[in-house]
């Protein structure tokens, strides 16, 4: 067997571990992302969706956060402007969260129809641009 | 001063045009007028590019707020290092940087080419002109032109966004952008050799130092990046995958892949076409993660407002890609390579599987970066792929590719013998082998972290190894002490042994990312007065107490900081203090979220973070999340040798034998590397 040939194994080995790992690790740690009213869609076809961890994207509803500083709960809803779910969060928001931010909430729906969040990532329209002034 | 700044955009809009036509026929044709105006175009567009920017500039220390630009991004009372770092903090200031930055680069590009590669210089001109005028494009047409007034004139402007009012934040976005930049300059080298035909080894030779520099800027950027997210965003880590931060990389490992395969070309004449496609792939890697940036496709925390500035990027991204790739494969034939591969192990051989992996890297990081929009398409739902996807791909290949960082440079040219195998590796590999036995015992149980710190412990081994041979063999051979000959050796070789110390601090990188393994954290609620512990994984207790709430008023902001006191094992070690800052314009109206600044207490074992999430209202009852990260301490500091390896490898100069076996192949291959 030439060096060419022996290389060329050795090339479609790393080829195949990356291959494999990227599959592996998409099939192991992908997750939905998902919109309210996709979720809502789903559940209603698949109740398999309940319990699974997965991303929704949307947006705060303008007055619907609670903060309990003491116990780190922060609960709010969020809505695409369809469905609409609340969520409970125990942690620290980001800096950039209020109730008017697009959000992305990461955690499961559970049965209670409520997300049960583990982590929150907020978006400002733009991050390096002020909010705009009312 | 914005009619100037208009002007000067336009001239240097037209003027780019040109100067792409003139480089391009005069090149092909080989008419010398032409020629010669296509590189004075590049000047001449790098003249209006820099009165543009001293124009934007004067309306943002003037305090212009009759400039949209300037009222977005800053405020009377921003303190004049953030005033001149607002040029490229906003979307349309940063295209403008983009540009000039890139004539500039294109100026001394056609300044400081050495004489037999000037052949290249008219098409290189027409690269430069071509991107330059693409992006100055963005600017007129794409609504994104940084000189356009407001119908009204605000009593002040919105300020700079407090998590951008950061030392580190002042230089991570130009030294990136100057990776990003000047890997144009390669990329017009490799266009100008394949449109001339003129493929020997002598534009790799043209080419290899401003590769040099883009990597090492870019490397400078990436680390700066990761500096300003740990000190700044509070979430208590410096690297997320987020795909802003993924774009910054895969230029960089093609890059990396780039200047290690080009050593191969150099010395045996092999791997031509993988050469030229790893340039022109970095090129569109570059362009692809300011499209990133700018577009907002990919939701990220990083993006831009989402524009039609995306639209024009990905145009722009396509045109440029099929253009550079059809000429590439219609120069196929004459990329041929002069030698074959002899031996598996070899150094050829380990060099393409370290090609391989940085490029499968980069590739699965690519993929999970574009997961979201593929998986759309194909399945109809957006699956998003997070950091355990990266971190589960990345870590694996990243280890392999560290145990080839000792083996490459050490492997004999073409066959590899057996004594020469012995002779090069018997200490390095016992030396790895002692300290994974060492770590075990120790009681360490991550399998990553063990074979990072192994492995590492063996490179760093053959760096030692190396060095000491060369030092010794200077010493018998000149007599000069042992300090001089390292020193001389290191001059001497600058690109073998600035290397090696490049590949010290990857080590180094890899060892203080495998300490973020044993990262540990807690979230407490605490009145004056009470402390919470947290166990530190090298075993000591760490107590923090909560000393109590200030407030007061700073130049731009309003400032709640909590003093903790730090106990480690029961004795006083510091007192951090962390804080929440309210910004304010001057006539004290809140403006943007409130921010967190970090309190950190770092050493070489590990830092300690901590953040004030937020005060219980009217009282002095707050909550901290307090992290321990393990030797992060090392990450900035590996980054620095990573750079400073890098300088010494340009470092100009460098004895003329040297020289003479870079630019020919296969000179001396015997004796060099073995």
């Amino acid at each position: 067997m030439n060096a060419g040939t022996k290389f060329a194994i050795g090339a479609a080995l790393i080829v195949g571990s990356v291959g494999y790992l990227m599959a592996s690790g998409v099939k192991a740690t992908g997750q939905y992302f998902l919109t309210p009213s996709e979720l809502s869609q789903k559940i209603a076809v698949d109740p398999s969706f309940y319990d699974v961890g997965m991303k929704v994207g949307a947006r705060v509803v303008p007055g619907s956060v609670t903060r309990d500083v003491a116990t780190r709960t922060l609960t709010f809803q969020v809505t695409d402007g369809g469905a609409r779910y609340p969520v409970v969060y125990r942690g620290v928001p980001p800096d950039t969260f209020n109730d008017s931010v697009e959000v992305v909430v990461e955690g499961r729906l559970r049965k209670d129809g409520v997300i049960h969040a583990t982590n929150v990532l907020a978006k400002c329209g733009s991050r390096y641009e002020a909010v705009p002034k009312a | 001063m914005t009619v100037l700044g208009n002007l000067c955009l336009w001239l240097a809009f037209l003027v780019g045009i040109w100067g792409a036509l003139a480089g391009f026929v005069g090149g092909l044709r080989g008419q010398p007028e032409l020629r010669q105006s296509a590189r004075h175009a590049v000047f001449a567009m790098c003249a209006a590019l820099l009165v543009a920017v001293f124009s934007l500039e004067w309306a943002l220390f003037q305090h212009d707020f009759n400039v949209e630009y300037v009222a977005a991004y800053t405020s009377q009372n921003l303190p004049v290092f953030y005033t001149w770092s607002a040029l490229y903090a906003g979307q349309k200031g940063s295209l403008l940087f983009w540009a000039t930055v890139l004539s500039l680069f294109g100026s001394l590009a056609m300044v400081f080419t050495a004489r037999r590669h000037r052949e290249y210089l008219p098409y290189v001109a027409a690269v430069v002109c071509s991107v330059a005028a693409f992006f100055i494009s963005v600017m007129l047409f794409a609504h994104a032109n940084p000189f356009r007034r407001l119908p009204y004139t605000p009593l002040d402007g919105s300020g700079l966004n407090p998590q951008l009012q950061n030392p580190g934040m002042v230089f991570h976005p130009p030294m990136l952008y100057l990776g990003y930049i000047s890997i144009t300059i390669p990329f017009a080298f490799a266009m100008a050799a394949l449109l001339s035909k003129r493929l020997d080894v002598d534009w790799l030779v043209a080419i290899r130092k401003w590769t040099l520099l883009s990597w090492l800027f870019l490397s400078i950027g990436i680390c700066l990046g990761m500096w300003w997210a740990y000190v700044e965003l509070g979430w208590g880590g410096y690297w997320a995958w987020d795909p802003v931060e993924n774009a910054s990389l895969l230029p960089w490992l093609t890059m990396t892949a780039f200047l290690h395969s080009v050593m191969i070309q150099e010395k045996r004449g092999m791997l031509k076409k993988w050469n030229l496609a790893l340039i022109i792939g970095s090129w569109l890697l570059s362009i692809f993660g300011t499209f990133i940036t700018r577009s907002g496709v990919i939701s990220s925390v990083h993006s831009f407002t989402q524009s039609n500035v995306g639209y024009f990027f990905l145009f722009f991204l396509i045109a440029a890609g099929t253009a550079s790739f059809a000429l590439y494969a219609t120069r196929l034939p004459l990329l041929d390579a002069e030698a074959r591969l002899e031996s598996m192990v070899s150094r050829e051989a380990s060099f393409l599987f370290n090609n391989l992996l940085l490029v499968g890297i980069a590739f699965s990081v690519l993929w999970g970066t574009l997961f979201p929009i593929l998986s759309e398409l194909v399945q109809g739902t957006k699956v998003t792929v997070g950091p355990p996807f990266f971190n589960q791909v990345n870590i694996p290949l990243g280890l392999a590719l560290l145990a080839l960082t000792g083996v490459g440079p050490l492997v004999a040219w073409r066959r590899a013998s057996l004594p020469n195998l012995r002779r090069q590796f018997a200490v390095p590999a016992t030396v790895g082998a002692f300290t994974l036995l060492v770590m075990l015992v120790g009681g360490m149980r991550d399998f990553s972290a063990l074979m990072a710190i192994g492995l590492g412990a063996f490179v760093l081994a053959t760096v030692v190894q190396e060095f000491a041979r060369g030092a010794g063999a200077r010493h018998r051979q000149y007599g000069e002490g042992y300090a001089l000959a390292l020193g001389r050796l290191l001059a001497r070789n600058r690109r073998r042994y600035g290397g090696y110390i490049v590949h010290t601090g990857i080590v180094i990188l890899f060892i203080a990312f495998a300490g973020m393994a044993f990262k540990t954290e807690t979230e407490a609620t605490l009145r004056p007065g009470e402390s919470v512990s947290l166990k530190s994984p090298y075993g000591w207790t760490y107590t923090f107490t909560h000393l109590g709430i200030s407030q007061y008023d700073a130049l731009n902001r309003q400032v709640t900081a909590a003093t903790v006191e730090v106990y480690r094992n029961g004795k006083k070690t510091g007192i951090l203090t962390t804080e929440k800052r309210q910004h304010v314009d001057a006539l004290g109206r809140p403006t943007f979220q409130p921010s967190t600044e970090v309190g950190i207490i770092s050493d070489v074992r590990e830092d300690l973070y901590g953040v004030l999430a937020g005060v219980v209202g009217g009282t002095e009852q707050a909550v901290f999340r307090f992290t321990i990260n393990p030797l992060v301490w090392w990450v900035w500091y590996g980054g620095m040798i990573v750079a400073l390896g890098g300088v010494i490898v340009m470092w100009p100069g460098g004895t003329p034998a040297v020289r003479r076996t870079q630019a020919g192949y296969a000179v001396k291959l015997v004796g060099e590397g073995t």
